[in-house]
């Protein structure tokens, strides 16, 4: 889960790391109220968004080129940076072309810097093992630094048996050319991290930069903070600072019904058992020269409301033009259940778009008897390949005037009365 | 001779009183597994599925002599009924337990190096060796004994891959599905090893998908191995969105890193062939072998 940072340097602020003075806006004229509040004559105005490179970005159909984090040197100028950010998209190398809606802006005093460094705790995958990373070369531009010159960044493996040891810290600050109070307190940052890392269930950590100031002050200038999901059972306090604002259509909607659910940009709405079959999915489509319109991982389950529900969830979205419902049944998940869904789903608004059914493994030829047994239009796929294939079709042909007769067409039906599609519809 | 298990493998259930541990145990029993326990703390003493359960690990394999543990242990507890296991001196631990955090993992981890076990999962569908010992979750009715190891990060897609491998008439030594979280305990350089080594497999599906750096590190691995056998790779979410959690804990592109399409292109420098599609992986092994022979 990823928290804002403004709500990462209210929780640095309880670990006793050092932030600027700064608050949260969600109107130009509260962001001016913020500046003559915190006073001084130079303020930063930093959009919040989930995606780093906030300062290099831009923002789409703006004619100005400043990026998400931008300085002011009065209160008027507070409220034009404000007001250029607020309710726009910005677009960053992490954010993927689409980019990110700004709901807030954060205005901190500005401060100079005398040098940045780069600090972060996160976990080695492939050490199994937490680890600090530190690099005397902070700023947007350490990940270059760091796949350049991978000597630049220094490491602390911590032995989970041991847990934080200072004087390995005080060794890697000192090898970056550190001594006196500023060693001690970069090493005293280091071990809060660390403490705020394993008491919080974080994933990862950042301060980039953590600036030095002329007055040899320390002070983290930005902040990323992530959770390990599977934690957040232990941490209510967290989960309450969950940002809901930036998921997507349906996205929320889905979480609370527990769905993995990915809003993309096509029009072929899919929806598989498992994740990694549901990313396969997503892909054979593209494959296939279709475009999804979503990932959807439906967990094991056995609750037809939750199975309906994901179903409908497709069924609604308002560019789909096909759905593929791509289900392998194995333990405790069934095919059946998959049907009894999707009957319940009909009965209650009937299917008027293209459907494609594959199912496999446990109990798909009685799932697909039921289906049929109840008279919904949808075609069943013999396999992945050909279920694919069935759904770039419907979707490709599909438009207001076929889609009526979709089905019979799909399935190399005579158009005659009485025809399943057209009863369906009716 | 097959890896990790076969039919003389003896199992116990850790939470088999559990709903989950309940079916799948059943599962197991019914497919020849030589299901000889459980495990519930409180319950020792009692019966289960016709089957002796124990307060803890150490009992069960006193009693039973029991070498390999499946656990379904809500997330809240697994780490812990892992570690038991590793204490007991459990020599294969499969945890299918999802959701775990990942600092418990991390502990985890460091209680098995200098262990005598061996884990697969968390966060995963088991491990089978077709007609002789079924531990997790994977369902019957798609297995066919023969000459394919399948290892993999997936879950249900694991199946999409045995099902093929057996329409293709291919068949299966052993399918391990290690699972796909961050922290996890055998990798697809352990299994590829196991397989590259066993003379009842010929061939090796091996299942990635998006996120970390396995497949790059299995890549590096088949690079250094001199090894004859020949294997089929697909990779999962080769058009999932950077910086979103697909599904999988361990499934998320960050910063560009763990990208597919880099994947493929250094399993494809290790000399593995690539299904394109998820619905080619049966077929490209068959057509792999067969240019083999």
């Amino acid at each position: 889960m990823k928290i804002h940072e403004f709500r990462a340097k209210q929780l640095f602020e309880r670990y006793s790391i050092p932030v600027p003075a700064g608050g949260v806006a969600s109107t130009a004229a509260q962001a001016v109220e913020i500046a003559k509040g915190l006073g001084g004559d130079k303020w930063v105005v930093k959009a919040q968004i989930h995606a780093g490179g906030r300062h290099a970005g831009h923002f789409s159909e703006q004619a100005h080129n400043g990026g998400g984090v931008r300085f002011a040197a009065s209160v008027d100028e507070v409220d034009r940076r404000a007001a250029e950010m607020l309710g726009q998209v910005l677009v960053t190398e992490q954010t993927g072309p689409s980019g990110e809606e700004v709901g807030q802006v954060y205005v901190e005093q500005a401060c100079e810097v005398e040098h940045n460094l780069y600090l972060a705790v996160l976990v080695d995958r492939k050490l199994s093992r937490v680890t600090l990373m530190a690099s005397a070369q902070g700023g947007e531009h350490i990940e270059s630094i760091a796949s350049r010159s991978p000597e630049s960044v220094s490491k602390i493996v911590i032995d989970p048996l041991l847990g934080w040891q200072s004087e390995a810290m005080q060794k890697l600050v000192s090898a970056l050319g550190f001594n006196g109070k500023i060693l001690d307190d970069i090493v005293r940052i280091g071990a809060s991290m660390y403490d705020m890392f394993i008491e919080l269930d974080a994933s990862l950590i950042e301060i980039n930069p953590l600036a030095i100031t002329p007055q040899g002050e320390l002070l983290a200038l930005d902040a990323t903070v992530t959770f390990d999901d599977n934690a957040l059972y232990r941490h209510a306090d967290i989960r309450s600072l969950r940002d809901q604002g930036e998921l997507q259509w349906g996205e929320l909607d889905a979480t609370l019904h527990g769905l993995n659910y990915v809003k993309l940009n096509g029009n072929i709405g899919c929806m598989a058992n498992g994740a990694g079959l549901a990313m396969a999915t997503v892909d054979v489509i593209k494959v296939s020269g279709g475009e999804p319109a979503n990932f959807l991982d439906v967990p094991p389950s056995v609750e037809v409301e939750r199975i309906k529900y994901a179903f409908e969830l497709l069924l609604s979205d308002p560019h789909m033009k096909a759905v593929l419902v791509n289900i392998f049944g194995g333990g405790i998940m069934r095919c059946d259940t998959v049907a009894d869904a999707m009957i319940l789903a009909h009965q209650q608004a009937p299917i008027t778009a293209p459907v494609i059914v594959r199912f496999a493994g446990v109990n798909a030829q009685f799932a697909t008897d039921r289906v049929k047994g109840a008279g919904l239009p949808v075609t069943f796929a013999e396999n992945l390949a050909d279920a694919a294939q069935r759904v770039v079709e419907a979707a490709r042909e599909v438009s207001p005037a076929v889609r009526r007769n979709w089905w019979a067409r799909v399935t190399g039906r005579v158009d005659r009365d009485g025809d399943e599609g057209e009863r369906k519809d009716s | 001779m097959t890896v990790l298990v076969d039919k003389n493998t003896k199992v116990i259930c850790q939470g088999m009183t559990g709903r989950q541990g309940t079916f799948y145990a059943g599962e197991a029993l019914e497919q020849g597994t030589k299901l000889v326990g459980g495990v519930r703390p409180g319950k020792g003493g009692s019966k289960h599925l016709g089957l002796p359960v124990f307060d803890n690990v150490q009992q069960a394999v006193t009693a039973t002599g029991a070498q390999a543990s499946m656990i379904f242990v809500p997330p809240t507890n697994a780490a812990d009924a892992i570690g038991e296991a590793i204490e007991a001196g459990i020599a294969l631990i499969v945890c299918i337990t999802e959701r775990i955090p990942v600092l418990d993992m991390i502990r985890v981890k460091r209680l098995l190096e200098n262990s005598a076990s061996r884990l697969i999962g968390p966060n995963c569908p088991g491990v089978v060796t077709p007609g002789q010992c079924n531990i997790g979750i994977m369902p019957r009715g798609i297995f066919r004994p023969g000459r394919i190891g399948i290892v993999s990060r997936a879950g249900t897609l694991t199946y999409e891959a045995i099902a093929q491998t057996s329409a293709n008439r291919l068949g299966q030594s052993t399918c391990i599905g290690i699972g796909a979280d961050p922290i996890q305990g055998m990798n697809f350089c352990d299994c590829l090893q196991l397989f590259l080594a066993d003379p009842a497999t010929d061939g090796i599906v091996l299942l990635g998908e998006i996120g970390g750096s396995a497949e790059e590190e299995a890549a590096d691995f088949l690079r250094r191995e001199r090894h004859t056998k020949p294997i089929v790779a697909y990779v999962a979410g080769r058009f999932a969105p950077a910086g979103r959690r697909m599904g999988h804990a361990g499934a998320i592109i960050e910063h560009g890193a763990g990208r597919a399409d880099a994947k493929i292109d250094v399993l494809k420098t290790a000399g593995v062939h690539i299904a394109e599609s998820p619905a080619t992986i049966g077929a490209t092994m068959a057509r792999v072998l067969s240019a083999a022979q």
